[in-house]
């Protein structure tokens, strides 16, 4: 789905504890750009970046002193009109694909990009053959005894009630 | 003297675990009556006593004890009283006690709700998660001990993490554990089913209720947590699927699975290989999010101090838990007979199709959140799977299962004429696709193929629906006859059925338009400076310094205007805790229907100026408004009449024992 | 008897997991790799610690083999390593020398004056830009640079003699050998 909006962070559940980060809210307005749209691709972008720092932050919300330097970073290098991807060059140059919250399609990462349709493809199959099976099945579906069996513990009509 | 008092009481609780996971399982298996009966009584006496220690440890955190350990760490004597409650939640040991204490509570409705299962079948039921309540309770005294005392005793506590310091969050893990532990029914109902051999409809009426009501409260908890991350962490985002988030949510999605298959197996008798699987596998991954959450083999913005020997305790006893009962279901399962027969068209096939497709959903999510730890381990290099990702997947998968989601309840058991069913439906197609191409040109508003994509989906579900209720309610008129088909039964499952459907279509609308309309801006304003937003116009009117309890804040006032009228004045603060001193944002948010408007403070920028972020977010509320109506579908099925029936009509466990043979009898 | 296997595949597949999670316990998932390691040191020119008019360049990293510790006087756990670094510069087995990061000349100089001075030199990073293209992250952060100006090795977090006994000096041996 694009454009991703960054769909800012983090949750929740239980909890905590010492190193998990604390929300600080920073704000962006110091960096300015000529249109609306720019601003929020530099926005989208950022939020695509992990911090290493603050490793469950995106670029576009930490805090932390490295975010900062990066953040300018990048800024100047989109200013100076290169694109997404140099930016992306830059960063995963000196801290590796980490960075990258939406992994970069090579063959290493096949298998989480391509796995799921594997799945899919498995199930289909197994879906298939299950159907097929089912169809042959001649058997009543529950026996006389297992009826009465099944009626007298439950204390109703479990059977008929098909209505549903 | 109290916390010695709930470190005993935790003691007699874990031999009392050991009496109910040993002799009624044995009792069981030999016929022997007098073991049998010790399952309850059991049960209860576990029960007592972990509320004693949980009284403790609240009342621990009440009276400021800080010779606890854990109190010292977590408690402060400025902390609000409903606070100091919560905290006992608020980390490790204590949520881990919370935990065992629901476990108990859960064991013991069975107990209570449950008599009119064969004695033998709750016997069983009641073992199985006595063993799970012995893993957790050794786990806490051997590892995890909340009682522990300290010297010398501090002056003051460390202080609840203010994130904890919510309303929210105070109610959110309750909840999710609710869910989480609630798995463990349907986890025990399918493994005394399994030594019994016998897998049928008997088990799957059982289970149901008890699987609804657990995923009902799964569905809450994760709802609260995403409510909460959106106020409190001033982001405003809901959902960022950090392995927190996914520990939460793949047991949801494996007992979605879960509920739709035991429809089938209740009513047709088929799939019942696959019904019991899923239920080990959701209460399975109610165990692994643990280990996730609590060994820091994952980095997680939320994780527990993590610690390896924990970490190694919890794997071990997954491997007791997971690996025995998948060992049981390796064996028993080649001998369970298949079930009805259908055909390839039919509402067993679909529910079947989206069985599967919410499987790979859970497995890919389970891919993608170990995905850092497999690159690691097998040395492929470091990476990062985020939101992009998980995104785009889900926008690939969900709609296949939306689109069975809305043939499905117009779908006959058994066997169905796809003409018959596509005549139906053609009305249907036309709505949502005439919808969807309207909502995706840019008419009215902005156009997107996304919003057209979700408003297509969501009207698909909504049409299908009303279709049903139209083929329901064909013999009954009017209001009177809608009222009249509530009280029926089975009427409960259907309704259940309808609105938590409805709710899943207010969902995809919500998350769909606040993505693709969202509108922020990060400003720096002076006092009696305005910006717009949105066709809103926002007033700052300066900051003033305000002291809480337990926190000095930064209250900012914005009023904000449509035109020339006000309609919300906003309060966003900046709060730094006394004692641990970190800056926390307290959004303000003029709450709405169809929009949300959002604000936080940044900095102090001298002069009274601020740096602020602000926030329009186009249906919001329809995110938690949308799971807040599957739980409540969720309450519904689970009230269906029948199940209560059932407890009325019981039958005499002893004659059940007696004349069904119910007592071990193999696969055979 | 492949009916028998088929449901054997959920344990299968749970084993795999459960490899998978034990092998976790020992990793480290906050430690990020460098991917600099085998490449090239950065080029970079900056002036040094102790002398503002003097500079140092990735030219000074040739032909030997050294160490380069990231540090600063904020940062807490370089004060625990510190005394580590000192005791390896008296051993004299390998050229130890700093890049002073996002720090305050006056500050770590003092610093140096006070717990010892381990390095050959100190490059003064005032604004963290060098530190960015070392790939730095968080202090403290030790490189392994060969006498082609290669770097082999990156360790993340303080050193201890433990880490220098099992993990630096024997590469740091083997470099020269």
């Amino acid at each position: 789905m694009n454009p991703m909006k960054p769909l800012i962070p983090i949750l929740l559940l239980s909890l905590v504890i010492a190193a998990a980060p604390l929300p600080a809210a920073v704000t962006l307005e110091s960096f300015t750009f000529p249109t609306k749209a720019e601003e929020q691709h530099f926005k989208d972008l950022l939020g695509q970046l992990r911090c290493l720092v603050c490793q469950n932050e995106t670029l576009a919300e930490s805090d932390a002193d490295l975010a900062h330097d990066l953040r300018a970073e990048v800024y100047e290098i989109m200013k100076s009109g290169k694109n997404d991807q140099e930016v992306i060059d830059f960063l995963v140059k000196r801290y590796g694909d980490f960075v990258l919250y939406k992994p970069p399609v090579k063959p290493s990462t096949y298998l989480i990009w391509y796995g799921p349709f594997v799945l899919l493809a498995i199930a289909a199959l197994l879906l298939v053959r299950a159907v097929g099976r089912q169809r042959q099945v001649q058997e009543p579906e529950i026996s006389a005894e297992e009826r009465k069996r099944l009626d007298r513990l439950l204390g109703d009509d479990a059977g008929k009630g098909k209505q549903g | 003297m109290i916390p010695e008092l709930g470190h005993l009481a935790l003691i007699l609780a874990l031999s009392l675990a050991l009496v109910l996971a040993i002799f009624p399982m044995i009792g069981s298996l030999n016929n022997t009556p007098g073991w049998i009966a010790l399952a309850r009584p059991a049960a209860w006496g576990q029960f007592f006593f972990i509320a004693i220690a949980f009284g403790c440890l609240v009342s621990s955190f009440l009276n400021d004890d800080f010779s606890v350990v854990y109190v010292a760490q977590n408690g402060n004597t400025l902390l609000p009283p409903v606070y100091k409650v919560s905290a006992v939640w608020g980390a490790h040991e204590g949520s881990l006690l919370l935990w065992v204490f629901i476990l108990s509570g859960w064991t013991v409705a069975v107990s209570l709700l449950a008599r009119h299962l064969p004695a033998v079948v709750l016997a069983r039921v009641l073992s199985v998660m006595g063993l799970v309540s012995i893993g957790f309770l050794s786990f806490l005294l051997f590892t995890s001990n909340p009682f522990a005392r300290v010297f010398p005793v501090p002056l003051e506590g460390g202080d609840l993490n203010p994130l904890l310091q919510d309303p929210g969050l105070a109610i959110h893990p309750p909840m999710l554990y609710m869910g989480y532990v609630g798995m463990s029914v349907a986890f025990s109902f399918a493994i005394a089913a399994l030594i019994g051999g016998r897998l049928d409809a008997a088990w799957a009426r059982w289970s149901r209720p008890w699987t609804t009501v657990a995923w009902m409260f799964l569905t809450i908890g994760i709802t609260l947590g995403s409510w909460w991350a959106y106020n409190e962490l001033g982001w405003g985002g809901w959902w960022f699927w950090d392995p927190v988030e996914n520990a939460s949510f793949m047991p949801w999605l494996a007992a979605t699975a879960l509920i739709h298959s035991l429809a089938v197996t209740e009513k047709r008798g088929a799939f019942k290989r696959w019904t019991v699987l899923l239920a080990l596998l959701a209460f399975s991954l109610s165990l692994l999010g643990t280990f996730l959450v609590r060994s820091g083999v994952l980095t997680s913005v939320h994780a527990f101090a993590s610690d390896p020997a924990r970490g190694l305790f919890i794997l071990i006893f997954l491997c007791i838990v997971i690996g025995g009962s998948l060992s049981l279901y390796a064996a028993r399962a080649p001998s369970v007979t298949s079930g009805g027969r259908f055909d390839g068209f039919s509402r067993e096939t679909l529910l079947l199709g989206n069985n599967l497709l919410l499987v790979i959903v859970t497995a890919f999510v389970l891919l993608g959140t170990l995905a850092p730890l497999i690159y690691d381990a097998l040395d492929w290099g470091k990476i990062s799977v985020g939101f992009p990702w998980f995104n785009r997947m889900f926008v690939i998968f969900t709609p296949f299962l939306v689109v069975l989601m809305g043939m499905g309840p117009l779908t006959r058991w058994k066997h169905q004429d796809p003409a018959d069913l596509a005549r139906q439906l053609r009305v249907a197609l036309l709505i949502s696709l005439g919808g969807g191409i309207l909502a995706a040109l840019p008419l009215l508003h902005e156009g997107s193929v996304w919003a057209g994509l979700a408003v297509m989906l969501s009207l698909w579900i909504v049409c299908s629906l009303l279709l049903s209720l139209r083929q329901r309610l064909r013999y009954r008129k009017g209001l009177a006859g809608l009222w009249q088909d509530l009280g029926a039964k089975g009427s409960g499952s259907y309704y259940g059925m309808v609105v938590a459907h409805f709710g899943v279509a207010v969902f995809i609308i919500g998350v769909t338009f606040v993505m693709q309309y969202n509108v922020e801006k990060d400003i720096r304003l002076s006092p009696g400076e305005s910006t717009e937003l949105a066709g809103y116009t926002l007033r700052f009117d300066g900051v003033q310094a305000r002291q809480g309890p337990n926190y000095r804040a930064d209250r900012g006032t914005v009023h904000i205007l449509k035109g020339e009228r006000e309609i919300a004045l906003l309060q966003p603060e900046k709060r730094v805790y006394t004692v641990q001193t970190k800056p926390m944002t307290e959004s303000g948010i003029d709450v709405g229907f169809t929009r949300d408007i959002y604000v936080s403070l940044g900095e102090g920028l001298g002069n009274g100026d601020w740096s602020m972020r602000l926030y329009y977010k186009p249906f919001i509320r329809w995110i938690w408004f949308g799971g807040l109506l599957i739980a409540i579908g969720g309450l519904l099925a689970a009230s269906d009449r029948r199940y209560r029936i059932a407890v009325r009509d019981r039958v005499p466990a002893s004659a059940a024992l007696g004349n069904d043979g119910l007592i071990a009898n193999g696969g055979s | 008897m492949t009916r028998y296997l088929r449901y054997l595949v959920p344990l299968a597949i749970f084993a795999l997991l459960v490899a998978l999670l034990f092998r976790g316990l020992s990793l480290d998932p906050k430690i990020v790799p460098s991917p600099l390691v085998g490449k090239p040191i950065p080029t970079f020119t900056l002036t040094r610690l102790d002398n503002p008019a003097v500079t140092i360049s990735d030219a000074d990293f040739k032909g030997k083999v050294s160490l380069l510790n990231v540090w600063a006087t904020w940062c807490v756990s370089c004060r625990r390593e510190h005394e580590t670094l000192v005791q390896l510069a008296k051993t004299g087995q390998v050229e130890i020398y700093g890049l002073n990061y996002k720090d305050n000349r006056e500050d770590a100089n003092r610093w140096l004056a006070q717990l010892g001075n381990p390095y050959v030199a100190n490059a003064f990073d005032s604004d963290g830009r060098v530190g960015i293209d070392w790939g730095v992250y968080g202090a403290p952060e030790t490189f392994i640079i060969d006498r082609e100006g290669i770097i082999r090795h990156k360790h993340i977090g303080p050193l201890t003699i433990e880490i220098l006994n099992e993990e630096i000096l024997p590469l740091v041996a083997k470099l020269k050998s």
